[in-house]
């Protein structure tokens, strides 16, 4: 594309290459009321990618609830903010970086991470936790370990390095995601609610001002690829990709937040997607106003750039800022003592227009509004999933022993302990990290405080895949029980829509149905959407990927001398089950694992039992009543058991229900559900009771097996090898 | 009592060191730009952790030649408490106040965990309020700290006693299987010849909080205060 000066002439096929179809460009000839020159045709390229323009999901997005009394902004800005009390506001969001990290694993998910920290700072909030979600193909697919190892690594390489912990996440492995792994990553941050910085540009004659790493040829297209299917070249699109630099965004961090505590800024964008070209453009758009720039002051880190490849290259730690007047010198100082760029690159003007200059030249002229807001958006076809029968818990009887099945089900690449993974990670910096990974949130402490920041990200692709609407519900309630389950009221999410082809009928299906159990969900358990991201095209050769709506859920403890862990504390505790037991097995991990079928109707989400109990657990955590505490989910009772003795090394004896299926109360995944530990099981029975939540003693704390009524039984040791033992033995056998 | 924390770009544990400092020493420490050449006058200096100039060419090697260190050797010499943990010990040994170099985790990998460590010298301005063979428990956050130096090295600084960590399990015990990071004789902290200058992989400062899970790092700030008052 280097080669591309303004004067190439517009083919057919050149604009095939753009990703544009016959319709949009015409509508791109209309708009312009002439044909395009290269330079604009490559900006409606990427501003209209379905990456970009949210073209294809827009109609649906519109429909999540997005509000309560707590939300500051909601989604449209570069990440959402919550009130979160005492003058604070708890700004974050969820992102994808899935294409570039199937095609380079360690750079891909290094600048997902790098990108999604610049969008929370760029709002005026310190980035304080970073978590992700990230699924994999099938353990045995030869790329997989080398996949997960180069993911996992460029998340430490960019967190580690800019000193944020990464404080929980989720790691799925399966044959639907063998060409098309999923890198989610979402960051957490921290503002003075009444210094939220917002993008939208104002001030005509304002300076426009760049600041950050130089732009290279890095990315170029990276929007557009990031819109398609992968097919067996996909490989050849490495050049797309991004190198992140770390150190370079520690001090675009630093120097961002000390020109923030001033008074010079009136807008601020990173350049994320289609780098300058998106933030250009949502910057005018959201303003009103018009903007000029001049391309040649852009800071090059190579010879010879065209305007073509300085609007779209995706070069990382880059910002865009509209400053007040006479404010450059004062500004540009801070940057220098980072050492780092600043150059006013252009001027706001009240054409509504963007002018791009070289040289003096005009290298573009477009109008603003027709492109980023009057962007196409598609109603596509869509079918409704067929839905599956339920699984009668009856017709499955066991063929290996209750504790059998708990080791295997432990040790299986769903369940094993992800602690290779999160060890690579620094989950303590900053000094503020209370609870660490490995249990149903990660929290962190409000510096100076003695409050606490919970969240954690869910989805539970297979339930999805079944039953979107179903699907979508539980990947929320989810979250919201894992906030729960350490002392935390939930109080919104972020959502990262991962999907197939949405040209397909049965894909943009799961899409609809998807967002449909997401809004009931925010609706009933009063968890609203403030930000998110949706990809899709994750198809390869025809093959797309399970639905995976991820959800970041982020809650607030108010005194975190309250909170709890998943580890049992004490050997003369009471286990009690919260939420009633109905014996779900369909799309279990038991089915799937045990009887090898994945199958049946996913667990169904009572969301008005599931406040209900969720408001119960999180008051009996307030009260002090309960310390020990964790949500029933994959694997169901048993496993989660199971875990709470190894996390807490006490074991535990359950007592099997006198009637009913043992295998679907042991590991139905009946939703709604908690363990705790207490030692006063009567005040918790008698305060479940009057909260009408259903709750039952299930067993009790002590010794050190994990034992059923008296007989079969594990030790902990030998758990604890299964659990821990897996991912370190299958990623010692990589070929690096 | 005074303390200084030194700041480099890039460097990104120095919040969770000057809580540790203030928690001691009952004041705020004064941060320092690595592009100063003079110090303030103070009784402790802290090289704190993070990837100073991005860990690119070699940990701590450009940070080493910031215009600061100068003014740190001057202190050292003249017998200050510094204190360099994680980076700020690579930082230290680039600099030639401390012997050896940290090289890459024989795992190749970062490690982020608590480790336990046996305290081997509590003799020393940086230990006096532990006792010799106590067996404490800090967190690590490090991709280079595998400690190497050459054998006739090592024979001098055991021979000192200015081997101060050695990484151990819950009992004591130091073998091959508690070297968490491959280093040469499971070292994780050593001090120079005059003793007032302490190089340690692993962070007591992010061990001073129950709500931390565990407060052992408390008497290493602690034991500076003592020393130094």
């Amino acid at each position: 594309m280097s080669a591309l000066d303004f004067n190439t002439p517009i083919t057919p096929e050149l604009v095939k290459e753009h990703g544009l179809n016959e319709e949009e460009y015409k509508l791109v000839l209309e708009i312009m009321g002439r044909e395009p020159n290269i330079n604009e045709l490559g900006i409606f390229s990427v501003m209209w990618s379905e990456h970009c323009s949210y073209k294809s999901s827009k109609k649906w997005l519109k429909t999540l609830p997005t509000k309560a009394d707590w939300v500051i902004q909601g989604p449209g800005e570069n990440a959402g903010v919550i009130d979160i009390g005492d003058g604070q506001a708890a700004v974050f969001k969820m992102e994808s970086h899935n294409h570039p990290s199937f095609i380079e694993p360690y750079q891909g998910a290094a600048t997902g991470v790098g990108g999604i920290m610049r969008d929370v700072f760029t709002m005026g909030a310190r980035p304080i936790a970073n978590l992700n979600a990230l699924r994999f193909g099938e353990a045995d697919h030869p790329k997989t370990r080398h996949l997960l190892s180069g993911v996992v690594e460029g998340i430490g390489g960019y967190g580690n390095c800019m000193g944020v912990p990464t404080i929980g996440g989720e790691t799925n492995f399966h044959a639907s995601y063998n060409g098309n792994i999923l890198v989610n990553a979402m960051t957490v941050g921290l503002a003075d609610a009444d210094n939220i910085f917002y993008s939208a540009a104002a001030g005509i004659g304002n300076p426009v001002v760049y600041v950050g790493s130089k732009t290279g040829r890095d990315g170029i297209h990276g929007a557009t690829m990031a819109s398609a299917e992968f097919d067996d070249d996909s490989e050849e699109k490495r050049p797309t990709v991004q190198v992140g630099d770390p150190f370079t965004e520690k001090l675009l961090l630093e120097a961002c937040l000390e020109l923030m505590a001033t008074d010079m800024i009136v807008a601020i964008q990173d350049m994320g997607a289609a780098g300058l070209t998106s933030s250009s453009f949502e910057m005018a758009s959201k303003g009103g106003v018009g903007v000029e720039l001049w391309l040649d002051k852009v800071p090059m880190r190579e010879e010879g750039m065209t305007p073509y490849e300085l609007m779209l290259s995706e070069s990382q730690e880059r910002m865009l800022m509209v400053l007040k007047p006479g404010c450059e010198e004062a500004a540009k100082a801070i940057f220098d003592k980072w050492e780092l760029d600043f150059a006013v690159i252009g001027v706001l003007t009240d054409t509504k227009r963007m002018v791009l200059k070289w040289h003096g030249d005009i290298a573009g002229d477009l109008p603003i509004d027709p492109l980023a807001e009057a962007s196409p958006e598609y109603d596509r076809p869509w079918e409704p999933t067929p839905k599956q029968d339920r699984i009668d818990p009856d017709s499955i009887s066991a063929k290996v022993s209750h504790i059998d099945a708990l080791k295997t089900l432990i040790a299986s690449p769903d369940l094993a302990s992800r602690r290779w993974i999160w060890e690579q990670y620094d989950h303590l910096v900053m000094g503020n990290t209370i609870v660490r990974p490995g249990g149903d949130a990660g929290v962190v402490r409000v510096d100076g405080t003695n409050k606490g920041i919970a969240a954690t990200t869910d989805c539970t692709p297979r339930y999805v895949m079944a039953d979107p609407v179903e699907g979508g519900k539980q990947a929320v309630a989810e979250a919201y029980r894992n906030l729960v389950a350490t002392g935390a009221k939930p109080l919104a999410i972020t959502d990262n829509m991962n999907f197939g082809n949405p040209e397909r009928p049965r894909i943009m299906g799961q899409f609809v149905g998807a967002c449909q159990g997401i809004g009931e969900a925010c609706i009933a358990l009063e968890f609203p959407v403030v930000s998110g991201n949706v990809s899709l095209y994750n198809e390869t050769n025809g093959v797309g990927i399970m639905p995976t709506p991820a959800i970041g859920g982020v809650g607030v403890i108010s005194d975190l001398g309250h909170h709890a862990t998943i580890g049992i504390k004490r050997d003369d505790s009471a286990l009690i089950m919260i939420g009633a037991a109905t014996g779900e097995l369909g799309q279990s991990l038991y089915l799937k694992t045990i009887e090898g079928r994945e199958e049946g109707a996913p667990p169904p989400v009572d969301l008005n039992a599931e406040k209900r109990a969720g408001t119960l657990v999180r008051e009996l955590i307030e009260l002090g009543l309960v310390r020990t505490c964790h949500d029933i989910a994959d694997g169901g009772l048993l496993v989660t058991v199971a875990e709470m003795c190894l996390a807490g090394n006490i074991g535990a004896e359950l007592h099997l229900p006198e009637v009913g299926s043992e295998i679907a109360w042991l590991f139905g995944e009946d939703q709604g559900r908690y363990v705790i530990a207490t030692r006063d099981p009567d005040k918790v029975l008698n305060a479940a009771s009057s909260s009408n939540v259903a709750a039952v003693i299930i067993g009790q704390a002590g010794g050190d097996s994990v034992t059923i009524d008296g007989g079969d039984k594990v030790t902990l040791s030998e758990l604890r090898e299964l659990n821990e033992g897996w991912m370190p033995s299958f990623m010692a056998e990589a070929v690096q | 009592m005074k303390s200084a924390v030194i700041l480099f770009p890039g460097i990104n544990r120095e919040n969770d060191a000057i809580a540790a400092l203030e928690q001691a020493t009952g004041t705020k420490p004064i941060v320092v730009w690595h592009g100063e050449t003079e110090l303030p006058k103070t009784d402790i200096i802290m090289v704190p952790g993070g990837f100073s100039y991005g860990d690119y060419l070699r940990c701590g090697a450009m940070a080493a030649k910031s215009p600061i260190m100068r003014a740190v050797a001057d202190r050292a010499k003249a017998g200050v408490t510094i204190l360099g943990v994680c980076n700020g010990f690579q930082i230290l040994t680039e600099a030639g106040l401390l012997p050896g170099a940290l090289m890459r985790n024989a795992s190749l990998k970062f490690i982020c965990k608590n480790t336990h460590l046996k305290i081997e010298n509590a003799d020393t301005r940086f230990t006096n309020q532990y006792k010799v063979g106590e067996v404490v428990d800090y967190p690590v956050a490090h991709h280079d700290g595998n400690f190497f130096a050459d054998s006739e090295t090592l024979d001098r600084l055991e021979g000192e006693g200015r081997v101060i960590l050695r990484y151990c399990d819950a009992d004591g015990v130091v073998d091959p299987k508690t070297n968490l990071n491959g280093s040469q004789r499971n070292i994780a902290g050593i001090i120079n010849e005059a003793g007032n200058v302490l190089g340690m992989m692993p962070h007591p400062e992010n061990a001073i909080d129950p709500l931390h899970g565990g407060t052992d790092g408390r008497n290493l700030f602690k034991s500076l205060v003592e020393a130094a008052s």
